[in-house]
């Protein structure tokens, strides 16, 4: 079966600066996949060329099959983008809007996939019965949001783009988001490509996460594959006559057996920790960022 | 059915919406009140006043060729003032990102806005009929003369309008489209004969399509015999119909290309970014 997304050598440049220099991955059906980068990295850009929203300057793009360059309408009613609202429809009813918008995609549904999804069905999923008659504008941001990831929705898509979805929330509306998020993993067979510069909320969302920094992919992997092959180190602390001491090791067992063979009961307060996925990730950027070869040194902090 | 139809439907139901919304908000009544009051009262106030040369009332022929401001006004800095609103606030962006969204987008909002207009254009007359006397508005020649410049009254604004909205780059600035028509608007013979005016301004206003919106009101709502102070003693239908077709040619030819051409433009970072300038603004 064909990868829902497909992205080879990618490099978009404005003016003289790159800001995507060879971005390659791909995404199979039904994967949620996190874009993780700090600002600048060109994670929106890299978003909105495979929305079809901005044009590339090199590199093969597919999206659902197809170059997003030349998406037709059909294309489009395929995808999903989750925009972040401002004050656009602001007079419009919760139920109303999305009735609204569902009714482009009703010639584009299939045996296979029902189009648009059902109003009321879909009000009640993202959480909103209480506010379907409520105007846009009266919503707070929580409620705003979760009528964006709806909207996003409404044409019950094969693809999901979701930009930067929490920025700017609080801690509990960006749970409330992420419990959103996975009900409908679980309820579709949906492909998600969501871009953040949270390392946490793309591990708990991201079956897969890649790391862009500096205009490419620096790493590619699940949450833990990541941490088994980046945080190699780890870190040990001991003392030993009332001294402090701190070492980072490759192999922290084989460099504690070796500390008590020699120092026997003398060592106390004995601690190992492995490097954790941020202190990793951190390096990784910083190195990227300032072009040092792509070698593990120092995660010890 | 096919996908284009559908969303032209739903452009409809769209444009009905909207329409209906502006009805139903207070701010939005209030301002038409507002405007259309203070017009009123400038009429009221020139009612016993003659057109010069003439013993016909300057009010009631004040009244007639607001009728036109009403449609220039519309359908140029309401349509274009929502098209650039729109487009900051990301309406437009979500129309682009589902399918077929631009099209119903731009039918709703011709509908929404010719809705405001006949809206206008509907009140202002009828509280013109039991205010004023001297309207012709019992023959079937002024009603199909008063249909037909509407007719193209929309059509030589609203493309027009709307390209205007594509090239103005913020809210803000569409806002200098509302000051620009108020001076094209007062030289175009709304308020007073354009034959009074200097023989430069007189030529300017004869550009636009205000001047001729305003003559052909005054044409199917005022008697025959007030023809003979407009410009060459006339009503000169053929060169309204000639000049209101050309605005409307020039407008549906340069609407697609335009707004196409703003439309692949959108993106959501660029709505972020005006979001972020008009933040930085309040």
């Amino acid at each position: 079966m064909s990868d829902v997304l497909n992205v080879r050598d990618l490099r978009m440049r404005y003016g003289r600066t790159d800001v995507l220099r060879g971005v390659t991955f791909a995404a199979r059906r039904g994967e949620v996949v996190a874009l993780l980068g700090p600002n600048g990295a060109g994670k929106t850009t890299t978003i909105e060329i495979l929305e079809g929203f901005r044009m590339r300057s090199a590199g093969e793009v597919a999206v659902l099959g197809t170059d997003p360059a030349h998406g037709g309408e059909a294309w489009r009613a395929r995808t999903g983008v989750v925009l972040q609202s401002w004050r656009d429809h602001g007079r419009w009813q919760v139920r109303e809007l999305l009735a609204h918008l569902g009714r482009y995609y009703a010639p584009y549904s299939t045996a296979a996939v029902r189009r648009p999804w059902d109003a009321d069905d879909l009000i009640e999923t993202v959480g909103l019965t209480g506010q379907a008659r409520t105007r846009i504008r009266n919503l707070s941001g929580g409620q705003r949001r979760r009528l964006d990831v709806a909207i996003g929705i409404v044409g019950r898509p094969e693809l999901l783009f979701l930009d930067e979805p929490t920025a700017g929330f609080d801690p509990e509306a960006r749970r409330d988001f992420h419990d959103l998020v996975h009900r409908l993993t679980d309820l579709d067979q949906t492909t998600i490509l969501l871009t953040t510069h949270d390392l946490d909320e793309a591990e708990r969302l991201a079956d897969r996460i890649l790391i862009l920094a500096g205009g490419t992919i620096i790493a590619d992997g699940s949450a833990d594959e990541l941490s088994r092959q980046l945080a190699t180190q780890s870190e040990v602390r001991w003392s030993r006559d009332g001294q402090r001491f701190v070492h980072a090791a490759d192999d922290a067992t084989a460099f504690v057996r070796e500390l008590f063979r020699q120092y026997g009961e003398s060592v106390e307060d004995l601690e190992v920790r492995r490097a954790s996925l941020e202190d990793t990730y951190m390096t990784l950027v910083r190195q990227a960022e300032h072009g040092t070869p792509r070698a593990l040194t120092a995660v010890a902090a | 059915m096919t996908p284009e139809l559908t969303a032209a439907r739903a452009g409809l139901a769209r444009g009905w919406i909207e329409f209906r919304q502006t009805l139903t908000t207070p701010a939005d009544l209030m301002t038409i009140a507002i405007v259309t009051g203070g017009l009123l009262v400038a009429m009221i106030w020139t009612r016993g006043t003659s057109v010069p040369g003439t013993h016909f009332s300057l009010g009631t022929t004040m009244l007639v060729s607001v009728l036109g401001l009403n449609i220039g006004v519309n359908g140029l800095a309401t349509m274009g003032g929502l098209l650039a609103a729109e487009r900051e606030d990301g309406t437009l962006l979500r129309a682009k990102a589902i399918p077929n969204g631009m099209l119903g987008y731009l039918i709703g909002k011709v509908v929404g806005v010719s809705g405001q207009m006949i809206f206008a254009v509907a009140t202002t007359l009828i509280t013109g009929i039991i205010l004023f006397s001297g309207l012709s508005v019992a023959s079937a020649g002024a009603w199909l003369t008063l249909a037909w410049v509407v007719v193209l009254g929309l059509l030589a604004t609203l493309p027009l309008g709307a390209v205007l909205g594509s090239l103005f780059p913020s809210a803000r600035s569409a806002g200098l489209m509302t000051l620009l028509l108020a001076a094209i608007a007062a030289i175009s013979g709304i308020f007073y004969p354009i034959t009074h005016l200097p023989v430069f301004l007189r030529w300017t206003g004869q550009v636009f399509p205000m001047y001729w919106l305003g003559l052909g009101m005054r044409s199917a709502l005022l008697p025959n015999a007030l023809a003979a102070v407009e410009i060459g003693h006339s009503w000169r239908h053929l060169a309204t119909f000639g000049v209101l077709s050309a605005w409307a040619v020039a407008g549906l030819v340069l609407a697609p290309l335009v707004l196409r051409r703003m439309a692949r433009r959108e993106s959501g970072s660029n709505v972020a970014a005006r979001r972020e300038k008009a933040m930085k603004r309040l």
